[in-house]
């Protein structure tokens, strides 16, 4: 082979360089999926060790509504570990709040896109970047020192309860809905306002007849986001919701959430205990619960591909 | 109700909804900012937290959530910034890349107290690391990753193919040409991603209370050997922040004036955040500006 | 101008029974060829984009591929130094210099370092003009100030571009005007010392002076250069090239000396192109 064969055949050093780089990059991606199994594995093995490992039944566990886990009924001789309440908890705030929140981030979507585009922007968009900044504890705190208080002038009672709840995840979930809202009516096509307008609509016609429903699927995408923050959302909530694990009476009685359980128990319990294992049970019913959000969507997604 | 009212009526509720919104954002902020500042003087900034008694600060814990950040920011930066690279440059449409993205979008999805008890579970529990600022970092990084990643793999994208066609026709491997072009075109909104997330990271407390601990014991300032215990470098030292703290006191705190230091710490947390919200953007401008002129 | 030729073929060149096709015998006997390509076919998944590619290029000449939108002479062109690598599929062989460089054996990122390619967008790098230039030469591992120095010089002066530039070299190449930004890259690509200079429509992105600056660089560099343009300009085909191939439907029609090509095309297709009829 003469001289300039080889050149070209030999590895030169961009090719190494390249298989290093790409090498390193793929680890680092690799790494992340591990995590994320990782993080299903081992949550999954000490939650189902409630089942497998301690005997309780999983009927019991999902519609016993009463929570002691380290008090056994003297009558079944197992211990109260009936979840339903914060199961029925936590999904009464998510929903509570994301129909709180849904009617404000379309409204002040639709005024940042459609009503005052350059001024709504202007102004909405900082507020909602810094909405999305606060950090959760100052949520909690502002809803330990402000809503817990009027909720208690107004109604009676502690003032802890799923309705404080609702309000502080109302905030909280807002932005999240809200910047996601924007960026589907942005993307409805400009020609179906031109041809709305066209044939004599008035702009709220356009708003409800066309844009809004060319958006559909992305708004409901929004909701879900917003319901999945909300569901996963730990101290703010956990900071006014009065952490009883009872089944909520009213609105303002004092209940739990699976988030809010979790982070009062797991300190106070010991590794392998069933005392301990239940709360494991608990995150696992967390983690299954954003896969289901993830899911529901990717189905929303697929449905509006289709249409 | 014929159309014209309606569409007056709608444009109202519109304007409603939204002054309702602002005017929340602007409550929230003057409360915090009207009961904290006034508590807010430098012995309260630098001075330990006092558990029984009034006088107390925010000193230690606001130390250990700047140094939580740093250590967060130098694990996850890196995997982040590799990941990226590997998402926007190598990766080809197939069930491996649909995989991968699942898992960053389903990471990015869950209740960061679950990853937190992740956290726990893996390196407080079974490594031993026990409470510490390493086992927090590590958590905090699980929670970071994702969104990094996909505001770096954002910013890559922005870059314009051109610029990767002018290095491989250079004969630059892919690698060189990332590195060495796209990379630096991408610094700036690069940086506001950091920034921003650096923000999220630095309010963040459910992923903490089981990882770096609630508890913040004396440091000795004058100390910076890593290996002693009583270091503020410490990385093995159980580190409560500024977030926890705010947390801990109003779920548990018995201190006479809880809600004073809870809305001086409150307030000197959203100040924080907001500066990094803030400077993210600037920040981002201000090195796009350079790296275009002249 | 190097050879101005009236652009207006007359129908009655084409005989009854014109060819379909036409390519020039480039025998290696009578030229020194510096890139052939034998059987050449391209597929974006499965879609055969270009076929029949059989067509040798002279050395140190400029050679012009010519024809409409989706005609695949660019697909053709970045086929050569396997820029299509990861885009498409590239089937049949690719001679340089006695080596089949179509093949996973081949180094691609030496190989162009031998084969250079200037692109229809001028796409400075964000860096210094000075560094776009020296950036791929300290890759390689060229360090020396002063070698580095003198290789900017000498690649910006063939590029013409030197004497606009010389008191900003640290300049950002994003300052610069469109058709300098063109130039810069040209000189960028000379750097390497390349053997050949492939350009896909290197100044349909200009305005007309700029263009007419790149032509003549062009024109300069023909003594040092293999150099083979994509244009979808007939005039600048006409005006630099010494070869033209006319591309249509992902097949070559016609390859010839571009004094014929423009003057007396041998098939029908190519006259119809050239006067105007269709592209």
């Amino acid at each position: 082979m003469d001289n300039i064969t080889q050149k070209l055949m030999q590895k030169s050093e961009s090719t190494k360089k390249d298989a290093m780089g790409r090498a390193i990059s793929l680890s680092a991606l690799a790494l992340i999926v591990i995590v994320v199994i990782s993080i299903f594995a081992f949550v999954m093995s000490r939650g189902l060790a409630t089942f497998f490992h301690d005997g309780v039944s999983v009927k019991d566990f999902l519609f016993g509504t009463t929570w002691n886990p380290s008090v056994v009924d003297p009558h079944t001789k197992q211990p109260y570990i009936g979840a339903l309440p914060m199961i029925v908890g936590s999904f009464l705030v998510t929903f509570l709040a994301a129909i709180v929140a849904t009617p404000f981030a379309i409204g002040t979507s639709l005024f940042m896109t459609e009503i005052a585009q350059k001024r709504g922007t202007k102004i909405m968009q900082p507020v909602i970047e810094l909405l999305v900044g606060i950090p959760s504890v100052v949520y909690g705190f502002i809803g330990l020192t402000v809503v817990v208080p009027f909720i208690r002038s107004v109604f009676g009672g502690s003032g802890f309860g799923i309705l404080s709840g609702t309000i502080v995840l109302f905030v909280m979930i807002l932005p999240t809905i809200t910047s996601m809202t924007v960026d589907t009516l942005k993307s409805v096509p400009r020609h179906y306002r031109e041809s709305a307008l066209a044939i004599g609509a008035t702009r709220w016609q356009m708003i409800y007849k066309v844009i809004l429903r060319a958006a559909t699927p992305g708004i409901l995408t929004a909701i879900v986001f917003g319901m999945a923050r909300a569901f996963g959302e730990a101290l703010a909530v956990q900071m006014v919701i009065g952490n009883a694990a009872l089944m909520p009476q009213n609105l303002i009685s004092p209940s739990s959430t699976l988030t809010s359980v979790l982070t009062m128990g797991i300190g106070n319990t010991v590794m392998g205990s069933l005392q301990n294992d239940v709360l494991w049970t608990l995150a696992m019913i967390l983690l299954l619960m954003s896969l289901v959000f993830n899911l529901i969507v990717r189905a929303i997604g697929r449905r509006g591909e289709l249409k | 109700m014929n159309a014209k009212t309606a569409d007056k009526l709608a444009t109202g509720i519109i304007y409603t909804i939204s002054g309702i919104v602002a005017l929340i954002l602007v409550a929230m902020l003057s409360f915090i900012l009207v009961r904290g500042v006034p508590h807010l003087s430098w012995h309260f900034l630098t001075s330990p937290a006092k558990a029984f008694e009034a006088g107390g600060g925010i000193g230690i814990q606001l130390f250990n959530s700047f140094y939580l950040l740093l250590l967060t920011m130098l694990i996850s930066f890196p995997i982040a910034l590799a990941a990226a690279i590997y998402l926007n440059e190598y990766a080809r449409k197939g069930r491996f890349t649909t995989i991968v993205r699942t898992a960053i979008e389903i990471l990015s999805s869950l209740p960061s107290v679950v990853v937190g008890l992740f956290g726990f579970l893996l390196f407080v529990v079974k490594f031993h690391f026990g409470f510490s600022i390493l086992s927090g970092a590590i958590a905090l990084t699980f929670f970071n990753l994702p969104l990094l990643t996909r505001s770096i793999e954002t910013s890559l994208a922005q870059i314009p193919n051109l610029q990767r066609e002018a290095g491989s026709a250079l004969g630059l491997s892919r690698w060189e040409t990332v590195i060495h072009v796209i990379l630096p075109a991408a610094v700036p909104s690069i940086v506001t991603g950091v920034v921003l997330s650096a923000g999220r990271v630095f309010g963040e407390a459910a992923a903490l209370i089981y990882t770096a601990g609630q508890s913040a014991p004396a440091l000795n300032f004058g100390d910076w050997n890593p290996f002693n215990i009583s270091s503020p470098l410490n990385p093995m030292r159980p580190a409560e922040t500024l977030a926890v703290h705010i947390w801990k006191i109003n779920s548990e705190g018995i201190m006479p004036d809880v809600s004073a230091v809870s809305a001086g710490a409150s307030a000197v947390l959203i100040i924080v955040v907001l500066l990094f919200n803030v400077s993210a953007r600037k920040l981002g401008a201000m090195l796009h500006k350079k790296l275009t002129s002249a | 101008m190097a050879n101005t030729i009236d652009l207006k073929p007359v129908s009655e060149f084409i005989s009854e029974d014109a060819p379909a096709r036409y390519v020039y015998d480039m025998s290696p006997e009578k030229h020194e060829i510096a890139l052939s390509t034998h059987d050449l076919q391209v597929y974006y998944g499965d879609n055969l984009a270009l076929s029949e590619g059989d067509l040798a290029f002279e050395r140190y000449k400029i050679t012009s591929l010519i024809g409409a939108s989706g005609s695949g002479k660019s697909t053709f062109l970045r086929s050569l130094n396997r820029m299509n690598d990861g885009v498409a599929t590239v089937k049949g062989n690719i001679t340089y210099r006695g080596v089949d460089i179509n093949t996973k054996a081949i180094d691609v990122y030496e190989m162009r370092r031998h084969i250079g390619m200037v692109f229809q967008r001028p796409n400075p790098f964000a860096k210094s003009i000075y560094n776009n230039i020296t950036f791929a030469l300290t890759q390689r591992g060229v360090t020396d100030k002063q070698e580095l120095d003198e290789i900017v010089e000498t690649s910006l002066r063939q590029a013409a571009l030197w004497d606009e530039v010389k008191d900003e070299l640290n300049k950002s190449a994003l300052a610069l005007s469109g058709g300098q930004a063109q130039r810069l890259v040209i000189a960028r690509a000379l750097a390497l010392k390349p053997d050949i200079l492939l350009l896909d429509e290197p100044s349909s992105a200009l305005d007309p002076i700029s263009s007419a600056q790149v032509e003549d660089t062009l024109l300069e560099l023909k003594n040092q250069y293999t150099i083979i343009i994509v244009t979808h300009n007939m005039q600048q085909a006409a005006r630099i090239s010494d070869y033209t191939a006319f591309f249509h439907m992902g097949k070559v029609i016609e390859y010839d000396l571009t004094r014929k090509i423009f003057t007396r095309p041998k098939v029908a297709l190519t006259n119809d192109y050239i006067s105007g009829n269709f592209g």
